[in-house]
């Protein structure tokens, strides 16, 4: 069974509270961005880029029933490995679910410097382009 | 290899330095602070906080206008700091000293009002190192007035191809803006035979000096530049000052940048005459605390003394550079043999993104990324660097928790 939103955020709180300190967690993310699905290079292309002054994200989006699916990658690996965990939590999720979103686990689980605009790493914009995308989607699907 | 090769860092006291700075006492993610982020911008010392403090407890007014104890206070305060800013940097004449916002805002206010000047056929000559605030400015107004920005290419090494420089003036040239240290590599440009070449073809030389004010003895009649720039918070002092040498006969000429209070001499509605110098480019309230903290910070450096500062931070360099190459798969980036505290690199296979992340972690501050040179980090055809910036209170022991904390890092993201 899917499960949901609020649902795999919990279980991603739950998997880092047993991650003893700081090395652990990043040891992690490090783990999970090395295993994050490589996307095929053709969205890999400037218009799925969103520029972050320090690392770049690649974001892609599409539709298959009610839910949206997407596929990202970045040039840094801990970039990636929150890419991960954002992708466990939007993806394959149906879009009105996706935007009334509140992602609270990243503050949660010790990580909430990556979102915060002075890290220019993309995640942020990242983030508003996943509910940008949800939001086109089911624009387009009514 | 470890350390005894190299000489002691014996001319300078750096435990009763470091102890000047209140904020090298705290910890980070629970570990003691190791600032290497300099360039950026710099800590500050317990006499420039005080200073801060007691003008606003015991000195505060606005300036140049009232007739009352405290504002003539303030104004002395206030004129001290010009007076020590620009003997600090030898200028002839202390009207030659504009207080500004930083670097960003005296380059613009050059590039302003000089710029109404530019005409089209005429260019400006800057280099691929420059920093954005030494391009964008220029950009915008060559693109108003018709002219052309010319770019000089620099070395592999980092630093200035000087031939390139030298075939890209002419008499076309009617400024040349070029930074003095590099702060993205660390490259010390050779400004006084820059300046010859400039003045030959009739040429104006702005000098960026945000890295160098702090860091070496800057003369500015040694130098011959015509202008030069720099920040108060990347010299130990407060934020939001800043300050624009100009030789005198050359302000003068200048139109007004910026417009309102404090900078004129008389209005009407029909017309409006100009205060005299240094008055002219500085419209409204200035920033006083700041003047005054800046002088305040002159002043603590001037306690060391800039010539041991730099030669303490030029061995720090040694130290880092030695100590860095013990890192697997490091590679340098800007290796200029005349260079300042500014170390850049890149480790095979790892972003730089991670490595600053990582060693956050471990209480070490340092800088990823472009350093506001895009066009430069283009050129070299990098993402961006790692970059360590050493300033006064930084010690080898420091050097020596990066290089562990570069380690380990590297160790976590390569596994």
């Amino acid at each position: 069974m899917n499960h949901t939103i609020p649902e795999i955020q919990a279980e991603i709180v739950d998997e880092f509270s047993m991650l003893n300190d700081w090395v652990e967690k990043y040891e992690h993310l490090i783990d999970l961005g090395n295993n994050l699905r490589v996307i095929d290079e053709s969205e890999r292309k400037d218009e799925n880029l969103i520029k972050g002054c320090q690392s770049r994200v690649w974001l892609h989006a599409k539709q298959k029933d009610s839910k949206v699916h997407y596929t990202a990658d970045s040039d840094a690996l801990i970039t990636k490995g929150i890419i991960a965990l954002m992708l466990r939590v939007f993806d394959n999720q149906p879009s009105d679910e996706i935007m009334k979103a509140s992602l609270d686990f990243i503050d949660k689980i010790g990580l909430k410097e990556h979102l915060s605009p002075n890290r220019a790493n993309g995640l942020l914009s990242m983030v508003k382009q996943i509910k940008f995308y949800a939001l086109a989607l089911q624009a387009k699907s009514v | 290899m470890e350390g005894s090769s190299l000489k002691e860092k014996t001319n300078i006291n750096i435990t009763s330095i470091r102890e000047a700075f209140p904020i090298l006492k705290r910890k980070v993610n629970g570990k003691n602070l190791i600032y290497l982020d300099n360039a950026a911008s710099s800590q500050k010392p317990l006499s420039v906080i005080d200073a801060i403090s007691e003008y606003y407890s015991n000195e505060h007014s606005n300036v140049h206008r009232g007739v009352h104890y405290l504002s003539q206070l303030a104004t002395e305060k206030f004129e001290i700091a010009r007076s020590k800013i620009s003997t600090y940097i030898n200028a002839a004449e202390t009207r030659e000293l504009i207080f500004t916002k930083g670097t960003t805002d005296s380059i613009n206010l050059v590039a302003n009002s000089l710029g109404r000047t530019l005409q089209a056929g005429d260019e400006v000559l800057i280099t691929e190192m420059e920093h954005h605030s030494n391009i964008v400015p220029w950009q915008i107004a060559v693109n108003d007035h018709g002219a052309k920005l010319v770019v000089a290419r620099i070395h592999d090494d980092g630093s200035l191809d000087l031939e390139d420089f030298y075939k890209k003036l002419s008499p076309k040239t009617r400024i040349s803006s070029l930074v003095h240290i590099s702060n993205a590599l660390g490259t010390i440009n050779p400004i006084k035979e820059i300046a010859k070449a400039v003045h030959e073809y009739g040429g104006l030389l702005l000098v960026d000096g945000a890295q160098s004010a702090h860091h070496m003895k800057v003369d500015v009649q040694k130098l011959n530049c015509d202008f030069y720039v720099g920040s108060g918070h990347k010299m130990y002092g407060p934020t939001g000052i800043g300050f624009l040498y100009g030789k005198a006969h050359l302000l003068e000429k200048m139109h007004p940048y910026q417009s309102g209070g404090e900078m004129i001499a008389d209005v009407t509605f029909e017309k409006t005459t100009y205060q005299q110098l240094p008055f002219k480019f500085e419209a409204g309230t200035p920033n006083i605390s700041g003047a005054i903290g800046l002088g305040a910070a002159v002043d603590f450096i001037q306690s060391i003394g800039i010539e041991k500062i730099t030669e303490a931070e030029s061995e720090l360099l040694n130290y880092i550079q030695l100590k860095l190459s013990e890192v697997d798969g490091i590679r340098f980036i800007g290796t200029a043999k005349e260079k300042a505290g500014v170390v850049s690199f890149l480790i095979d296979g790892v972003h730089p993104y991670d490595i600053g992340a990582i060693i956050d972690k471990m209480g070490v501050a340092v800088r990823t990324g472009h350093h506001c040179t895009q066009p430069l980090m283009k050129r070299l055809n990098i993402p961006g660097t790692v970059r360590a910036s050493l300033a006064v209170y930084n010690s080898k022991q420091d050097i020596d928790i990066l290089t562990e904390s570069v380690i380990r890092a590297s160790k976590m993201l390569r596994k």
